[in-house]
């Protein structure tokens, strides 16, 4: 009993001197934020020098006034905002499909959504013109809309790795089967069981997946290009080939965007009632 | 009149057959258990009848429809899971309105029905928290109202009290027996916990290896076990080895001892049969009309409060003894040589 006493006693200081006795880390700490932060700064800085000899916002009021932005941005801001959509549609019944009925399948799907990161996107760009062109079976390169079409089945399939680790991970908090089948003894069907029971308790982590999805599509290059869509990759790279602080503004654009989206992630979670004890 | 009918019913997971030729009749507002060791399949049977698993074979009817082609959410079932499973997304008032939502009842009868429901499982106040602000009995509870809001045909317990602690499961028991008196629900309720299953249920089906080893009512199951394995896994039982003499007369001898069994023994002379004998109808002492009386020692003591679990060694054997707790006699210390004695009328011949 003493023993155990004057443990405690010599380690709650130690605990307590924990965080601040390793100034080591501190410099680690200070050495890394200075990697993003300096670059982050300095491009700041730079995308204000438009004006001579003074800061002003003028590469931003370029960037944003011009009607391209405007169009490429809302292009892929509508392709992101579908991609979602068709993801989270095909990904979390696929996922719950797999916890549920086939879970010996579990690692062949999770090597299938790694292959999007192994294989370059080019591969999948000239795949998809070799096997839609106009002269093949199915030409969807024909049209606009058709390829628009192509286009959202690629950015699926690049955001698939993306998608099912966030929504598998947001199933792991959950007990699926027996949610599932306390839904069906209700007399629930799979719809209801999907739409009332599996998406509300995964929605932070379909959020963190949409999220994801969005930056992927936003800032993709490759396979916009390859189809030859007004998407918002191919402006920035147009852009930072042709003007000097424009891309700087972009790019500080980009990220207050990205923040933003992070940001709203948070609050979207505090606002879900049924899990606030397990944050506070 | 047999309101649920089990007939035939198997199951194989693989070359692994769980469920064998199961058989059960329960009449309409009956409360009967599955009662068995793990792996018994007495979950499975429950998951057969919910339609979370297809019978390899066999038929499964409720009120006279056949519903082995129905999908869970087509047999107007109540389940109530190991787990609890409250959708953590809903308030208790949402989760137990759940299923009437589903079916597309009104907001104000559902509402009526939510209100009645929690009044009944003895929450009335707590429709706006939620799961995760209940404790696990509470859970639990919520769990049974939300099955039965719908009005199921039968209501299934698949282990409800085996996560909570002992007195809330002893406490919560006698409620879900309660509540189903009231309510007259046909309700079939898996437990591996004997005393869970003897308190509360009509009739017990006391299932091994895929199948039913002998159904009946809590007082047959435990004072005439049909086979070695039901006497063995229902209550606290004495064995013997006795050698059969006469089997038309029911001659046997115990040891040296020779005695006369009540009735006829299904044997051949000579062979080997099992008697038993519960803690119960062992006698400390010499009791009346006792014929058999044995010289013994006193080797363990376990005071149980209103019961005394005595360990004696006698006859080259140790045997359980109860007796009750009397103010005025205290019970023997270990090492005191004493005697016991039993009637041959209370033995039971083991079979198969």
């Amino acid at each position: 009993m003493t023993v155990a006493t004057t443990d405690t006693a010599a380690a709650a200081p130690a605990a307590a001197r924990g965080p601040r006795a390793n100034p080591w880390a501190w410099v680690a700490f200070g050495v890394g934020a200075l990697y993003f932060l300096v670059p982050l700064v300095g491009m700041i800085e730079f995308s204000l020098r438009k004006r001579r000899g003074t800061y002003s916002f003028d590469a931003y009021t370029s960037v944003l006034g011009d009607p391209q932005f405007q169009q490429t941005f809302a292009f892929s801001l509508v392709m992101a905002l579908v991609t979602i959509v068709i993801g989270v549609l095909i990904v979390v019944p696929a996922a719950i499909w797999v916890r549920i009925r086939l879970p010996w399948l579990r690692p062949v799907v999770e090597f299938l959504t790694l292959l999007p990161l192994v294989i370059p996107v080019i591969v999948i760009g000239f795949g998809y013109i070799r096997l839609y062109n106009t002269s093949s079976f199915l030409p969807m390169t024909g049209t606009a809309a058709s390829t628009n079409v192509l286009l959202l089945m690629g950015y699926t399939t690049l955001a698939l790795p993306y998608m099912y680790r966030a929504i598998d991970t947001g199933l792991r908090t959950i007990d699926v089967r027996t949610l599932t089948e306390a839904a069906q003894s209700l007399g629930a069907g799979w719809t209801t069981i999907l739409a009332r029971i599996m998406l509300p308790n995964v929605f932070g982590a379909v959020l963190s997946g949409a999220f994801l999805t969005f930056s992927i599509v936003l800032g993709e290059y490759v396979l916009a290009a390859l189809l030859d869509r007004p998407a918002f990759g191919p402006y920035m790279v147009a852009l930072g080939g042709n003007r000097a602080y424009e891309p700087a503004a972009l790019a500080v654009i980009a990220f207050a965007i990205t923040w933003g989206c992070m940001g709203l992630i948070q609050l979207a979670g505090r606002f879900q009632k049924h899990t606030r004890a397990a944050r506070t | 009149m047999s309101y649920l009918n089990i007939s035939g019913l198997q199951k194989a997971f693989g070359s692994q057959r769980v469920v064998k030729d199961f058989n059960l009749s329960i009449a309409e507002g009956e409360f009967v258990s599955l009662l068995g060791p793990s792996g018994c399949g007495k979950t499975t049977v429950l998951r057969m009848v919910a339609g979370f698993e297809t019978p390899s074979a066999g038929s499964i009817s409720i009120g006279g429809q056949d519903v082995v082609g129905l999908p869970p959410q087509a047999r107007a079932i109540g389940m109530v899971f190991q787990a609890y499973a409250l959708f953590p997304n809903l308030t208790v008032a949402e989760n137990v309105g759940f299923g009437l939502k589903v079916k597309g009842t009104g907001r104000a009868e559902r509402e009526a029905r939510v209100a009645e429901m929690l009044k009944l499982i003895g929450l009335p106040d707590l429709g706006a928290r939620y799961p995760f602000q209940l404790s696990g009995g509470q859970q639990q509870r919520v769990a049974l109202a939300r099955a039965m809001a719908p009005k199921p045909r039968v209501l299934l317990l698949d282990e409800p009290l085996s996560a909570l602690d002992a007195k809330v499961r002893v406490a919560l028991r006698n409620e879900i027996r309660a509540i189903q008196t009231e309510l007259g629900i046909t309700t079939v309720f898996v437990t591996h916990d004997q005393e869970e299953a003897m308190s509360v249920s009509d009739r017990i089906v006391v299932m091994n290896g895929g199948i039913a080893e002998q159904v009946g009512t809590p007082f047959e199951i435990y004072n005439r076990p049909a086979t070695r394995f039901v006497a063995n896994f229902v209550g606290t039982l004495n064995t013997f080895e006795a050698r059969v003499e006469d089997p038309e007369a029911g001659r046997v001898t115990l040891g040296d001892l020779p005695v006369r069994l009540p009735g006829p023994v299904a044997a051949r002379a000579g062979t080997t049969i099992g008697l038993a004998l519960r803690p119960e109808q062992l006698h400390l002492g010499r009791g009346p009309d006792h014929e058999v009386v044995l010289p013994a020692r006193i080797e363990e003591v376990a005071f149980l409060g209103s019961v005394i679990r005595l360990r004696v060694a006698t006859a080259g054997t140790r045997l359980s003894l109860d007796t009750f707790n009397r103010p005025d006699t205290p019970p023997p210390p270990p090492g005191a040589a004493t005697e016991v004695s039993f009637s041959v009328r209370d033995m039971i011949v083991l079979g198969g």
